[in-house]
């Protein structure tokens, strides 16, 4: 059996929204209604025949659920939005919004991602092997919280603002973080193994954002606890090795960090932790 | 039936259905893991008048560990959910969060939860710090050693507790040094722990009291300084009977241990002055489980 396929034809002009194509909601349905499923592309709707060719085998309606883009390019808006089950690769780049809403499954990116990805996500996984866009796990506009769940690893860097309003999940991050990394988080987990842009935490409420080196420039509101063996650390780097990567060279040596607390100007409960031993 | 001198009498060992639970205590170093340990297990010797009974189920190897150093796991007994429930955060406050280095894990899964962290992060009075990894949460609660890592919730399973056997001796030095013997054997058994002190019981106990107050009293029948003045169950030359009482987290688990004990008593023999292995039973009409001792040494 081959996974259901789409690829792209000619790039479009516009932006498409293909949050209609999760593997859910192509569940049960036969190619020729695959390729009779209308998406908005720009202010107009097009078949998704005519943007893309359909193979491959049916998505059965129960069981495992496979989809694959392919020639995906930064137009495609919304991938895997809101889905649950089921599993989507895109080779090639995705669009803004990757994974929006998204509670479970998982999306794998070849490429790299828009803005937006893993917004509002409260589970499932998603891989992106190139970089991601500014707003990672981050709330959208209008949304009070980013991402709630989850698991998103970036193997490139991510823009600015990655885990803005994030309330739960991890994020893992191979390359680096630009500014305002983690500003106004909530709570979860930020891993970056590159180095973090400025302003790092800003009015962060809770949350650990851990690093491996310092940031250049610290924001004054967080305090030096000093250094410690933090002996949640060693299950952390346990846990996170999993997922393979870079990720797979930490181990419980990097239990010890120096710990700033912070965002004073927000009650202080969240941390930057940043590793004493660094990999390679 | 007479094993090397010693008889196993035909009866059986009267054990229940309780709730248990595994905790997994790991610290800095063995020594440490072990002192939280017997703290926390030390008093919980019998479900009579405390809620729960507890026991050292063994050593783990830190590739065994959640956080990858030294620990014990322990296992927890009590009659219902509710006991468990009640008494396990305060014997977890009281004895491993004040213990040095120390950290707090689930060492069983299951469907009920006991609140673990869950309630000991309000000693972090705000500063407690909540992190999730994979589908368990994990307290941070600062203390002043650096931090008291917890999981959130212990897990409750089925469990059998009661298991016993009492052996009668010509001496208590003799019987006291069967009783250590046979705890000893048991000591590495997987899924079983032996809650009182050191594994060994003498202050064995009968169902009700002259005073109405009480559940429970001492077994005057078992007393060898009484047999003159009760209705005794000891022959003329017992002066001495150790009681072992076994829980386990299976019927197979405490009848193995039961089998593990009673066989290194017997092989002491009568020649070491143990004269009688027995075991402690209510008629048969409390207990689920009837650990026939012929049977398990058959």
């Amino acid at each position: 059996m081959t996974a259901l396929t789409l690829t792209l034809g000619e790039p479009p002009r516009q932006r498409v929204d293909v949050s209609a194509l999760t593997p859910e909601r192509l569940a049960g349905r036969t190619l020729e209604a695959v390729a009779a499923i209308e998406l908005m592309v720009g202010n107009r709707r097009e078949r998704t025949g005519d943007l893309f060719t359909v193979s491959g085998d049916p998505i059965p309606a129960e069981g495992e659920a496979e989809l694959a883009l392919r020639k995906g390019c930064d137009r495609l808006d919304c991938i895997g939005q809101g889905m649950t089950r089921g599993e989507i690769t895109v080779g090639g780049d995705a669009g803004a919004y990757l994974g929006l809403g998204m509670k479970g499954g998982a999306i794998r990116v070849s490429g790299n991602s828009g803005p937006f990805p893993a917004s509002g996500m409260g589970g499932g996984k998603i891989w992106i092997d190139g970089d991601a866009g500014d707003y990672l796990a981050a709330a959208i506009p209008g949304d009070k919280l980013g991402m709630t769940g989850g698991v998103v690893k970036v193997g490139g860097s991510v823009g600015e603002r990655a885990g803005d309003r994030m309330r739960r999940g991890l994020v893992l991050v191979e390359g680096d973080a630009g500014d305002y990394c983690a500003s106004r988080m909530v709570a979860g987990s930020i891993v970056v193994l590159g180095r973090v842009g400025d302003f790092a935490g800003l009015a962060m409420k809770r949350g650990s954002v851990i690093l491996f080196a310092r940031p250049e420039r610290m924001v004054a509101t967080f305090n030096d606890c000093g250094s410690h063996t933090i002996p949640f650390l060693r299950l952390f780097m346990d846990h996170i090795r999993t997922f393979g990567g870079k990720f797979e060279q930490l181990d419980r040596s990097y239990s010890r960090a120096r710990r700033y607390a912070g965002d004073q100007g927000v009650g202080g409960k969240g941390e930057i932790l940043i590793c004493e031993a660094r990999p390679a | 039936m007479i094993i090397n001198g010693v008889v196993i009498d035909d009866t059986f060992a009267e054990a229940f259905a309780m709730k248990g639970t595994r905790l997994v205590i790991t610290a800095a170093t063995r020594r440490w893991a072990r002192n939280a340990a017997h703290s926390m297990t030390g008093f919980a010797t019998s479900v009579i008048g405390f809620g729960v009974e507890a026991g050292i189920e063994r050593d783990l190897t830190p590739d065994e560990t959640p956080d990858g150093r030294p620990g014990v796991s322990v296992l927890f007994f009590a009659i219902s959910s509710k006991d468990l429930a009640r008494q396990l955060p305060i014997n977890a406050g009281h004895s491993v969060m004040t213990s040095p280095t120390s950290a707090l894990f689930a060492g069983n899964d299951g469907e009920e939860k006991i609140k673990l962290g869950a309630l000991l992060r309000f000693f972090g009075d705000g500063f407690q710090i909540s992190k999730m990894v994979g589908d368990k949460r994990y307290w941070r609660i600062p203390v002043m050693d650096g931090e008291f890592l917890c999981e959130e919730f212990a897990y409750i399973t089925s469990a059998v507790g009661g298991g016993n056997f009492i052996i009668l001796g010509e001496s208590r030095p003799q019987t006291l040094a069967a009783a250590e013997k046979a705890v000893g054997a048991m000591r590495d058994l997987p899924g079983v722990v032996t809650p009182f002190p050191g594994g060994i019981v003498r202050s064995g106990s009968k169902v009700g009291s002259k005073y109405k107050t009480l559940i429970a009293s001492t077994n005057d029948a078992f007393c060898p300084t009484l047999k003159g003045q009760t209705k005794t169950e000891l022959e003329p030359e017992i002066e001495a009977v150790m009681e072992i009482v076994i829980d386990g987290v299976t019927e197979t688990a405490v009848a193995e241990a039961m089998r593990a004990g009673i066989a290194v008593v017997c092989e002491l023999g009568q020649a070491a002055g143990i004269r009688r292995i027995t075991a402690g039973q209510y008629g048969g009409k409390l207990g689920q489980f009837h650990l026939h001792l012929r049977k398990i040494m058959s």
